[in-house]
């Protein structure tokens, strides 16, 4: 895998508080190239203090979210037999990708009273809003789409991931999977003494299909009937071309 | 060697796809058969979402039929005027097919619907065959005669009748419209030929020759197909031609192969471990639609609209 040495950014002293982040990323994009399976992006930075080290145990948060978009949930139940689905719920935004890293334990880094401020848990992430009046128990929908999005890896909680040597360097590896979603990738840093956010940095990771894979794709968007005949006619000329060979090879 | 896929947005092992397009050509160069049937399935069984495994076994049927039907037009085996009054069916079953689909796929049945029909019919022509191969199996061992099929039936009582010459009939147009439009909401729903279906149906229905089934149907397939590959490309977006191309390689190569197989094995031994294989498929299909699922919600993309 190609490590660029991207961006080091250096954090404008505007904040108020005694500690900053400083921030490098192994990479700023991630390319969905044709053989793409997966990558791993390693986050590392320092924190800048002018003061001595404050009381407390320092916590760093890093968390990574793909775009949000609306997804339909839905539950299936047994009718005449067979397991059908019946009720859907649309959750009106979740993101398609979303990993947490922490130093320590998750409720040991970050109060519930600041999670809920910065919408850091991966459940605080989820919004959902107009749920159908036939359905009682949303949240067994909000919950599933949790559960599913966690056991293919496309949401990771990764509790103690978080390096902190001498409360200054930290670095983390978040590994994406093959399964990734264009877009922009929203990268947030938190520091935290007692549970208290006390600095963030914000950056993003620009994810997106290159080459061939890009092509097909936006031509199969914008001009669907270009790309339904130019399908046709590679699949005929393949199909025609390899069964050619093949009688030109037996004889 | 993993490949990511554009259009169905996942990473597949590219041998896995060329290896299940040579094991289904090599059935279908044995049988005869197209093998979208088989191949659908499959794909569903390895994580390809159902709408995009439909959407381009309709594009590489197209292709894999493509030879096919040159070879039939040189040796003069394609009845164009059936094929025709077939396809004029094949086309509003299609169109119909895939109205019905993109309704389904917003109320989120879409899954249920492809694979019960998958369920019904697999089971109906596994099950056909497997007792039609064992009673030949058991005639030959007795060596009975072979029952000869009548000439005249309710078909040709029919209005609108239309004379095919190459087929030497005179019948109503109405039977074979019809035949072509099931066999076109087949092909849009199931992402299959229809050839199963098909095949059958001209000759126990139309009473066609046989030496002209095959091209004649061959010559339906694709241009339903096609037309279908081009309904799922404009509507759905899930045609993915890398999906198509990689099916196609291992399935030339496989269906070359198979042929040779076929030939030395006897008819009826190939008809009975089809119908075992196309029993099997079915049976893990209705296998999944039974049990209860591990999970029971899935997601989806929201609205379909």
């Amino acid at each position: 895998m190609r490590v660029l040495f991207a961006i080091i950014l250096l954090l404008l002293p505007a904040a108020v508080s005694s500690e900053e982040v400083v921030l490098g990323l192994s990479q700023d994009e991630v390319a969905i190239t044709t053989n793409f399976n997966g990558s791993e992006i390693f986050i590392f930075g320092a924190v800048k203090r002018e003061s001595p080290i404050p009381d407390g145990e320092l916590g760093v948060i890093v968390t990574i979210a793909g775009p949000s978009v609306p997804v339909t949930v839905r539950r299936k139940e047994r009718r005449f037999g067979i397991w059908v689905n019946t009720d859907g719920v649309e959750i009106e935004a979740a993101p398609s990708y979303y990993a947490v890293a922490t130093s320590a334990a998750f409720d040991e880094v970050l109060s519930i009273r600041e999670n809920l401020r910065h919408k850091v848990s991966v459940p605080s992430m989820i919004q959902s809003i107009g749920t159908p009046t036939s359905v009682i128990d949303a949240s067994a929908y909000v919950n599933a789409l949790i559960r599913i999005r966690e056991g293919s890896g496309n949401f990771q909680l990764l509790e103690g991931q978080v390096v902190v040597d001498s409360e200054t360097l930290f670095r983390t590896r978040i590994e994406l999977p093959a399964a990734l979603t264009e877009g922009a990738y929203q990268t947030r840093i938190y520091l935290t003494r007692e549970g208290e956010v006390i600095s963030e940095y914000e950056t993003s990771i620009d994810v997106h299909k290159v080459g061939l894979e890009r092509w097909l794709y936006n031509l199969s968007r914008e001009q669907p009937v270009i790309y339904g005949l130019m399908s046709l006619a590679i699949a005929i000329f393949a199909g025609w071309g390899a069964s050619a060979a093949f009688s030109l090879l037996r004889n | 060697m993993q490949i990511y896929l554009p259009i169905a947005e996942v990473s597949v092992n590219a041998f896995l796809l060329l290896g299940l397009g040579g094991m289904v050509g090599i059935l279908s160069g044995m049988f005869g058969v197209g093998g979208g049937f088989l191949m659908t399935p499959l794909l569903f069984f390895i994580g390809i979402p159902p709408a995009v495994a439909v959407a381009t076994e309709a594009n590489q049927i197209v292709a894999s039929s493509f030879s096919g039907v040159l070879a039939h037009f040189k040796r003069k085996t394609v009845d164009l005027r059936m094929g025709v009054v077939l396809l004029i069916g094949g086309l509003i079953g299609a169109a119909l097919g895939v109205v019905l689909f993109n309704y389904l796929k917003a109320q989120g049945q879409v899954d249920l619907l492809v694979r019960l029909c998958y369920v019904v019919f697999l089971g109906v022509i596994g099950g056909l065959m497997f007792i039609e191969s064992l009673n030949a199996i058991r005639k030959t061992a007795k060596g009975g005669a072979v029952p000869k099929r009548k000439k005249h039936n309710w078909i040709h009582k029919l209005p609108f009748k239309m004379r095919f010459r190459v087929s030497g009939l005179y019948i109503s147009v109405i039977p074979p419209l019809l035949v072509g439009l099931c066999v076109g909401v087949l092909a849009a729903i199931m992402g299959v030929g229809g050839g199963f279906i098909m095949v059958p149906a001209m000759i126990y229905l139309l009473g066609m020759p046989t030496k002209v089934v095959v091209g004649t149907s061959l010559f339906q397939i694709i241009f339903v197909t096609a037309f279908t590959t081009m309904l799922h490309a404009t509507t759905n977006y899930t045609v993915d031609v890398v999906l198509a191309v990689l099916l196609l390689l291992g399935g030339v190569i496989g269906a070359q192969i198979g042929t040779r197989i076929g030939v030395r094995m006897k008819a009826e031994q190939l008809r009975i471990l089809l119908a075992m294989m196309v029993l099997a498929v079915c049976g893990k299909l209705a296998f999944d639609l039974l049990v209860m699922p591990s999970e029971l919600f899935s997601l989806g993309a929201a609205g379909g609209h």
